[in-house]
């Protein structure tokens, strides 16, 4: 083997190692870090273990945020309109939260059955509605006519 | 009237590109220079129709004429002027239609600046611009037609989303776009080259400053993207790994590799095929990003089921431009043979080094996006990769690239033994190291992957000086050597410290970052770090357009008044929209950022988000220095020598392949 074909061996060698290193780290946490979207009927038909985090999408119950009056703890719940799973957060809600409104959140469930978010997200404009959220009531049969403002989609992107 | 011509503008561009991306083509296969000479006029006509077309858009905005459906969507009467303009591309048709101008912007200044390219390849070049400027006119004329009329007539506008009624968010989008376009310069180079089944050195010298531009425009887009998001959106992030960004990450990626194998290419002729490969890779991926963006099947797969003509559209036109690539790249990259020989320790070797971590880098940001995508698509399974897994990912890979990037630009082409260099490496590390644990010990608290992290950005830094140092170890008149430093050299330096004061910025930032969410009212105090931040008062403000709830915070450190900042919860009239404007007390060794979240009681609490940012501005300091550096690249002079001495120029490199390392 002449020396030029050994340093090319090398480096063959080292980029195969480095590529390996690289697919071995990605896999290995990937398990770890993918989130499955679940709707409030998949956790009342019990797919849904406490402990594993998940995302969950719904709309917020009517007149069901309260919140404590001496922390930021609040508590609302969820519903796709068939279902209804109780949830508790702590922090601040983004803007576009409000009762009725389609939200998704990220978190698990406790023993007693809550959903203990870790964070809120409510990602829409007035006409729109997060594709998990659409997802949950359809699932649920209760998606409703789509409304849009001038007749075509008006959904702006930033 | 207005809307009218500015639909029959557009259809007449996309008759001239039509003809630009066949005509020209034609002829340089069978040899007719009339054919040929077609292209540079056929180029600046399309500029015109689409200027044209998009100042008549812009005018709708401006003359609020509301009968005109996608202004009706996204502008206002009461928008300021500025937004009116800035809302042209606040929507899907009328971002399209800019993304077509900005196309356009960059055939025209490839039909201005290339009167010395030779006409077969200049003919080429813009032809297969004409052929990407047809697809996407095709796109806006056929399923995003922003001149559509409306009846009724509404009273007026639904208005502009007010998270896009900002400065930065103004000219984001338009920077994005040239990076994004400006790929496709090199693109049509790279096709060219492989029609040709040659690519030269005198070609590679073309390619240098046009991708070194659109490289620049791109980092300066995502910098701004990404600092918007931290003082727009509320929560005081820098970078998400959100889908979005991600679309315009990985042609920047790529795009990093290409600038740097473009240098090995043009001065040793080697790895040919591969930057080739690049240049169709980071043009496909601007191409795929703005269409996960613009088509609305990142936010929803379903976006394809309410418009499925422009799925479908995107879809095909996305498999013509980079199937077709690929298929001529596997046909013709064969005889883009490599013309020389290189060691595992040369500046070649860095040189792949760093293209083969970035491209892996990119391969998993596109893996962690498309991946809960596709399985969507297939098997209905809705799920989302959290940000720990890119960077668990991501971060390693760019740790070597980081390390070698001082040393890699300053060791030899071909082979290097790292003569009288080794000693001065050593040295340079264990100060980098000691500075480190000096400087580390002034911070918050001492953690060694800050220390660890400053001593790598200071290894940067102090290579890369080294590196000037050492070029100039033999001159005899230093001043005049210095003054005679290639432009190309000082970019290369500059934009490398770049890359230094950003992983300061980015290590510092998220090892010490705090973030407290607390309950305040009227008076209330909050320590963080050593400040403490009081609420002074909350009071009601009137905008322009909005009302505002604005609380100010009085930030102190032991006793002393540090700075009052104001922050906002906004309301916007037209659209009842929330907003949080952030009160940032900006510093270049810590921001401290309040954002007001809702209102609890009646008696004025409030939620606040209270955080200390340390470092954070240098993150955005970085990128700019690194488009600088790409900038000062670009301008050198080498690249825009005469003709007849470039020719010479070309000759020489083409017959010698062992010619000495200029720079």
């Amino acid at each position: 083997m002449t020396p030029k074909r050994r340093q090319r061996l090398i480096l063959v060698c080292l980029m195969l190692f480095g590529v390996g290193v690289a697919a071995t780290i990605g896999l290995t946490v990937f398990k770890d870090n993918i989130a499955l979207f679940r709707s409030p009927s998949d956790i009342a038909a019990g797919k849904v273990d406490a402990g594993t985090r998940f995302r969950i999408g719904g709309m917020v119950v009517e007149d069901s945020v309260q919140r404590r009056s001496d922390n930021l703890d609040i508590k609302f719940e969820l519903t796709d309109r068939v279902n209804t799973v109780p949830v508790a957060y702590n922090g601040i809600l983004p803007d576009l939260f409000a009762e009725g409104q389609g939200i998704v959140a990220m978190g698990q469930l406790n023993e007693e059955g809550v959903f203990v978010a870790s964070e809120v997200l409510a990602k829409h404009d007035e006409n729109y509605m997060p594709p998990e959220v659409a997802e949950a009531l359809k699932k649920a049969g209760k998606m409703p006519g789509t409304s849009a403002n001038f007749g075509a989609s008006s959904l702006v992107q930033p | 009237m207005i809307p009218e011509l500015g639909l029959y503008a557009l259809i007449l561009g996309f008759c001239t590109a039509l003809l630009l991306g066949i005509v020209p083509l034609i002829g340089s296969f069978n040899g007719r220079s009339g054919w040929m000479a077609m292209a540079r006029p056929a180029a600046m006509m399309q500029l015109f129709f689409v200027a044209l077309s998009y100042a008549c858009l812009t005018w709708t905005f401006i003359a609020n004429d509301f009968s005109v459906l996608y202004t009706a969507n996204t502008s206002n009467s009461g928008l300021p002027l500025v937004y009116k303009i800035s809302g042209v591309w606040g929507g899907h048709e009328g971002s399209i239609l800019l993304w077509v101008l900005i196309l356009s912007v960059w055939v025209g200044a490839v039909a201005i600046f290339s009167a010395n390219l030779p006409a077969v390849l200049l003919a080429r070049v813009l032809s297969v611009l004409g052929l990407i400027s047809v697809g996407f006119m095709m796109f806006v004329l056929l399923t995003s037609n922003p001149f559509e009329r409306m009846f009724p007539i509404p009273a007026d506008g639904a208005s502009l989303n007010p998270l896009l009624q900002d400065p930065g968010m103004a000219i984001h989008p338009p920077m994005l776009y040239m990076g994004y376009v400006g790929f496709a310069v090199a693109f049509a180079f790279a096709v060219a080259a492989l029609i040709e089944g040659k690519l030269d050195s005198a070609t590679l010298r073309w390619m240098r400053p046009w991708t070194n531009i659109a490289w620049v425009f791109l980092t300066i887009g995502i910098s701004l993207g990404s600092y918007w998001a931290y003082y727009e959106l509320g929560w005081g992030g820098w970078w998400f790994w959100d889908p979005v960004e991600n679309a315009s990450f990985m042609p920047w990626l790529i795009g990093t590799a290409l600038i740097h194998s473009l240098a090995a290419s043009e001065k040793r002729g080697v790895f040919k095929a591969w930057t080739v490969l690049l240049a169709v890779l980071a043009f496909s991926l601007s191409l795929l990003g703005t269409f996960l963006v613009r088509s609305g099947i990142l936010t929803s797969v379903h976006a394809f089921a309410t418009d499925p003509a422009r799925g479908q559209f995107v879809l095909l036109f996305l498999l013509i431009v980079i199937g077709g690539s690929l298929l001529l790249f596997a046909f013709r990259a064969g005889r883009l043979k490599g013309t020389s020989d290189y060691e595992l320790v040369s500046r070649e070797g860095a040189l792949l080094l760093n293209n083969v971590l970035l491209v892996v880098a990119c391969a998993t940001v596109l893996l962690g996006t498309m991946y809960p995508l596709f399985l969507d698509v297939t098997a209905e399974i809705k799920l989302s990769i959290g940000v720990p897994w890119f960077n668990l990912t991501f971060v390693p890979l760019m740790l070597p690239i980081v390390f070698i990037v001082g040393v890699g630009s300053m060791l030899n082409w071909k082979r290097d033994k790292l003569e009288g260099r080794r000693n001065t490496f050593i040295v340079l590390l264990v100060a980098s190291m000691i500075t480190a644990a000096l400087l580390g010990t002034q911070l918050y608290e001492f953690k060694i992957t800050a220390v660890a992290a400053i001593a790598l950005s200071v290894w940067v830094v102090a290579t890369c000086i080294y590196g000037l140092v050492y070029r100039l170890r033999n001159k005899k008149n230093r001043l005049h050597a210095v003054m005679h430093t290639p432009a190309a050299f000082w970019g290369m330096t500059i934009a490398h410290i770049g890359v230094g004061v950003f992983t300061i910025g980015v290590a510092l930032t998220s090892i010490y970052t705090q973030e407290d969410t607390v309950r305040m009212g009227p008076g209330v105090t909050h320590e963080i770090g050593p400040y403490t931040v009081g609420l002074a008062s909350v009071e009601e403000v009137r905008g322009p357009n909005y009302l505002a709830m604005q609380g100010e915070f009085l930030i102190s450190r032991d006793g002393k008044s540090v700075s009052t900042v104001q922050a906002q919860k906004r309301i916007y009239d037209v659209r009842r929209d929330l907003m949080t404007e952030a009160g940032i007390d900006a510093g270049l060794t810590r921001d401290i950022f309040i954002a007001m979240g809702e209102s609890i009681d009646d008696n004025g609490a409030w939620a606040v988000r209270v955080q200390l940012k340390p470092f954070i501005r240098w993150i955005w300091v970085g990128t700019l220095i690194m488009a600088l550096g790409g900038l000062m690249a670009a301008l050198d002079g080498r690249y825009r020598m005469k003709k007849r001495k470039r020719e010479s120029v070309a000759a020489k490199s083409s017959s010698s392949t062992t010619s000495a390392a200029v720079s």
